[in-house]
């Protein structure tokens, strides 16, 4: 075997000669650092041959395994249309330890059909293909320099004949023209929602309403809550009946109040209660009431601890004192949750006083403006 | 060459010449491609390109994933749409999955819960799809982290690194997008959450709010909006920049270890046709079909056992998707800072950890290969790769960003962390808001140490030799380990990269004694440099070789009392083989 045979690494391989002098001539700083290697760089080895190129035994038995790859990829297809059309889908989804039957099927066998083509043209590629290295030789990103001149000199003209340069008016009118056609863009985003208006400072709770509990809506009686009971609770405007006379809401305005209004109530020992300045009169016996919203980025909170009175968000871990107005005792909230003044109507069920005085959730920037005083 | 002579090749390809076969006659094949080329002057394009070298190295293979990954992406995508409803209409579900019959819901819910339980096939591909989406973007990092670990960053390919930056921005929006689509309570609560973050920008915090929902959260626009942002705007954006990214790999040709025969001036690899080609096409069905039996083997996003979303609930243990995890934590670490400013809320535990940190982080992402051109003050173009000893306070930086981005992905889960440890989330909490300072510090100094000690370690090999495992004895009775020098192929390997240039402040003022324009600038580079290059280990210098081989063989022919100086394995087993045993290949 002689070296004529890695034509590949042939420096007369056409493409090679004209880039690696246009390289080295425009970097003959890294050449020069070349030189200086402490071992000069002993070229590519010799090539060794693979069992499949010098046996054609082990080369019969390679093509062997990738027409089997690709015959077991035609059976597993085969399968998967088996399972497709034999096997049920709906909610009986626990046929093999827990796992769906048809998509435990369909997913083998699709994925094995497809890992068998995979497996078999790498296979293929590895053991019969040629596996002799070849050496291509690179360019500098940049183009030559003859390119870039005649480039240069290609845009001179143009703007040239433009006369974008000379006349000055043209062309600032027409930047201002284009710029302002970012106006209708901006604009016409402007039907994507409502302004906020003062909607994020209101909820649907007022004055005598009835605190219900959040999923059947009836209404709580005070003597029904024990010392220790945490209930979740929505104002009774998410109800309406004929009885209580509110009116109905849909879509997005009952999704928003619904968003809103949820409270928790719960009930204490009166004299744990640390009363804020204000809002003495906001509990009855003990029953204290909280927005469910947490004011950090907006989850409802919903883990209530009865020992220590701490209720915790379960998203970012803000942990509220209820027995302390809230205040956060712990995590990446700021402020307390809103408190919902509490009083009870003629039938002995909890009502609200008002609304919350100040917007419940998540801060936002004109926040402030828009609580009210007591 | 000197193949073992009993084995014949004559019959073998013994090239991958670049000379191609030519039809000795016109037949079917050849018509069409004349009339395709007479058309489209393919001919020439392709004439450079079928055979383009590419070389081999199984880390080239990650980034390969993530284009594969996002090819199923498209497709399994595709046939979600077919079935999926992006509506926030309430209706009653009716569908086959019973524990939720009667349930109110979107349309979104609902028709997952159909694609899910009544169409065939229709769960396989929902979790093929996620799961697809979670190796997208994980193959990005690992793809990214190599790139830069080998220093494939570096001139010309810094605006590569750029596109693959906003590849893995994108991929991660595409994410959220994704899974907030169903509408499950998770899905919803992490909406929310995303409410919160718009609510705490300043200034428009709250028109943003209201424009992304269509009013007020949750409102019925939402889903809808992310939909189109999910289906199209964003996978756009992807595949566009994916393409520029395959466009210029293949204007820069790839990047390849240094070895010999392989310089900064040419390309070793194999050719695109038939090798790569089959080596690229195959791995896509193996990403395929991997994807499939996961998705028929692995549940993700079990939605149906979250149930619809409903703004006043929420369940424990609540998380985004892994990706989204690193500023969840830091959002949970975060002390509860909030300042009200002439009555205006400004909330900084929100801004610092959501609207601050992370694209803050993305931009340093992008600036690293431009802040190192700087202060290496190199220009030159960059093939050969660098194994990351050989660049210590880079690698140390990217272990660092990593330690970040780990500890704050751990604070993410916290509360998991506190369950599974069962120890107390606050003090986790506390733990987590030191160690993110901290941390990283401590992952730059050891992994900067432990580079510098690998180099040396490299030195020794090389002025040295290796360890034989060979205990010799001497005269006096004490022991010593032989050391033979090690393979001369391997030798160039180990010296095959380029000595670090510390660059030093030249005088402040020309002759005249005026300030020189850059001088302040050019202090500072010459103390960055230093920092980042003045500890790490030069390889040795073809004297200091020389005087090291020369004692070193001088040892070993007193050492075995030959009469001539002992060479490379000489002392090991290797001459003890018998040729039957000597494998075929090397390596």
């Amino acid at each position: 075997m002689s070296d004529e045979h890695m034509s590949p690494h042939d420096p007369d391989a056409p493409e090679s000669t004209p880039s690696a002098g246009a390289l080295v001539a425009r970097d003959g700083g890294h050449a020069a650092a070349h030189h200086a290697d402490p071992i000069a760089d002993p070229g590519l080895g010799e090539h060794t041959w693979r069992p499949t190129d010098v046996d054609p035994k082990a080369e019969k038995r390679a093509e062997r395994q990738v027409a089997a790859m690709f015959a077991l990829s035609m059976v597993c297809v085969l399968l998967f249309l088996v399972a497709y059309f034999t096997l049920d889908v709906g909610d009986d989804w626990t046929t093999f330890a827990g796992l769906g039957a048809s998509t435990l099927a369909l997913g083998v066998t699709l994925g094995m059909a497809l890992l068998l083509i995979g497996l078999g043209i790498i296979h293929w590629a590895r053991k019969l293909m040629a596996d002799v290295e070849m050496t291509e030789m690179r360019h500098p990103a940049a183009s030559p320099e003859e390119d870039r001149a005649g480039t240069i000199a290609a845009l001179n003209a143009g703007l040239d004949e433009s006369g974008i340069g000379r006349r000055p008016l043209v062309r600032n009118t027409l930047l201002g023209s284009v710029a302002f056609l970012g106006l209708p863009a901006v604009v016409l985003l402007r039907d994507l929602g409502p302004l906020p208006g003062d909607k994020l400072a209101h909820t649907i709770w007022e004055k005598g309403m009835r605190v219900v509990r959040d999923v059947v809506g009836t209404p709580i009686k005070v003597t029904d809550m024990e010392i220790g009971d945490l209930v979740n609770a929505a104002p009774e405007a998410m109800f309406p009946s004929e009885e209580n006379g509110y009116p109905e809401l849909h879509g997005a305005e009952e999704q928003a109040e619904k968003a809103k209004g949820a409270v928790i109530v719960v009930r204490m020992e009166p004299e744990n209660i640390i009363p804020v300045e204000g809002r003495e009169d906001w509990s009855i016996d003990g029953i204290i009431c909280y927005s469910k919203i947490c004011t950090h980025v907006g989850c409802p909170i919903s883990l209530y601890e009865r020992t220590t009175h701490h209720v915790l968000c379960p998203c970012h871990q803000s942990t509220f004192d209820l027995a302390d107005g809230a205040k956060v005792v712990f995590g990446p909230a700021a402020r307390p949750l809103p408190q919902l003044p509490l009083s009870v109507d003629d039938e002995g069920y909890l009502v609200a006083q008002d609304d919350f005085y100040e917007p419940i959730g998540a801060s936002y920037w004109e926040r402030e403006k828009e609580s009210r005083q007591p | 060459m000197s193949t073992d002579a009993r084995l014949d090749t004559s019959k073998v390809a013994r090239t991958n010449g670049s000379t191609p076969a030519t039809a000795s006659k016109p037949n079917r094949a050849g018509s069409l491609a004349n009339w395709a080329d007479e058309r489209l002057g393919l001919g020439t394009a392709m004439k450079k390109n079928l055979r383009k070298v590419f070389p081999d190295h199984w880390s080239f293979m990650l980034g390969e994933i993530a284009l594969w990954s996002f090819v199923v992406l498209l497709l399994t995508g595709v046939f979600l749409t077919l079935w999926y409803n992006p509506s926030m209409g309430h209706i009653t579900y009716e569908g086959s999955y019973d524990q939720l019959r009667g349930v109110g819901m979107s349309e979104a819910m609902a028709s997952t819960l159909h694609l899910s339980f009544d169409v065939r096939g229709g769960l396989l591909m929902r979790q093929m799809h996620h799961w697809a989406a979670m190796i997208f973007i994980a193959s990005m990092l690992v793809h990214l982290l190599r790139v830069y670990f080998t220093g494939a960053h570096r001139k010309p390919r810094e605006l590569n690194w750029v596109i693959g930056c906003l590849l893995l921005l994108l991929g991660t929006l595409e994410g959220f997008t994704g899974y907030s689509l169903p509408d499950d309570l998770l899905s919803g609560t992490g909406i929310r959450a995303a409410d919160g973050f718009l609510k705490a920008t300043p200034v428009a915090g709250s028109y943003m709010s209201f424009f992304l929902f269509g009013g007020e959260f949750p409102g019925e626009s939402v889903i809808p909006r992310l939909y189109i942002v999910h289906v199209l705007l964003i996978p756009g954006l992807l595949l566009g920049l994916i393409a520029a990214h395959m466009m210029l790999l293949v204007y820069h040709k790839h990047t390849q270890w240094p070895g010999p025969g392989r310089t900064e001036q040419n390309v070793v690899g194999f050719p695109m046709l038939p090798v790569y080609a089959a080596k690229a096409g195959g791995f896509f069905f193996i990403v395929f079909g991997v994807v499939a039996i996961m998705g028929g083997l692995l549940t993700i996003n079990p939605v149906w056992k979250f149930g619809p979303y409903d703004p006043t609930k929420v369940t424990a243990g609540s998380q985004p998707d892994w990706y989204m995890g690193w500023p969840d934590g830091l959002l949970r670490i975060m002390p509860g800072w909030e300042s009200v400013i002439f009555g205006y809320t400004i909330s900084w535990n929100v801004m610092v950890p959501i609207l601050i940190v992370p694209p803050l982080m993305l931009v340093i992402l992008m600036l690293l290969p431009f802040i190192e051109g700087w202060i290496t003050g190199d220009k030159r173009e960059h093939h050969l790769l660098q194994r990351p000893r050989n660049a210590p306070t880079r690698t140390a930086v990217m272990v660092a960003l990593m330690t970040f981005y780990g500890l704050a992905w751990a604070a993410g889960g916290n509360d998991i962390i506190a369950i599974k440890l069962e120890s107390d989330i606050n003090n986790i909490t506390y733990f987590m808001r030191v160690a993110i300072f901290l941390g990283p510090l401590l992952a730059f100094w050891i992994t900067r140490r432990w580079c510098i000690s690998l180099q040396r370690h490299d030195n020794e090999t090389l002025l040295h030799g290796y360890e034989t495992g060979i205990i010799m004895r001497d005269p006096q009775g004490g022991y010593s380990e032989r050391h033979a020098p090690i393979d001369g192929r391997r030798a160039y390997t180990l010296t095959a990269r380029d000595r670090d240039h510390v660059l030093t402040a030249g005088e402040d003022t020309d002759e005249a004694g005026v300030a020189k324009p850059n001088s302040r600038t050019e202090r500072v580079r010459a103390k960055l440099s230093a920092w980042a290059f003045g500890h790490n280990v030069q390889k040795p210098t073809a004297a200091e070789l020389e005087a090291a081989h020369h004692h070193e063989s001088h040892e070993a022919e007193l050492q075995s009392g030959l009469d001539h100086p002992a060479e490379g394995r000489a002392m090991d087993d290797h001459q003890l083989r018998t040729v039957d045993e000597a494998p075929l290949r090397e390596r």
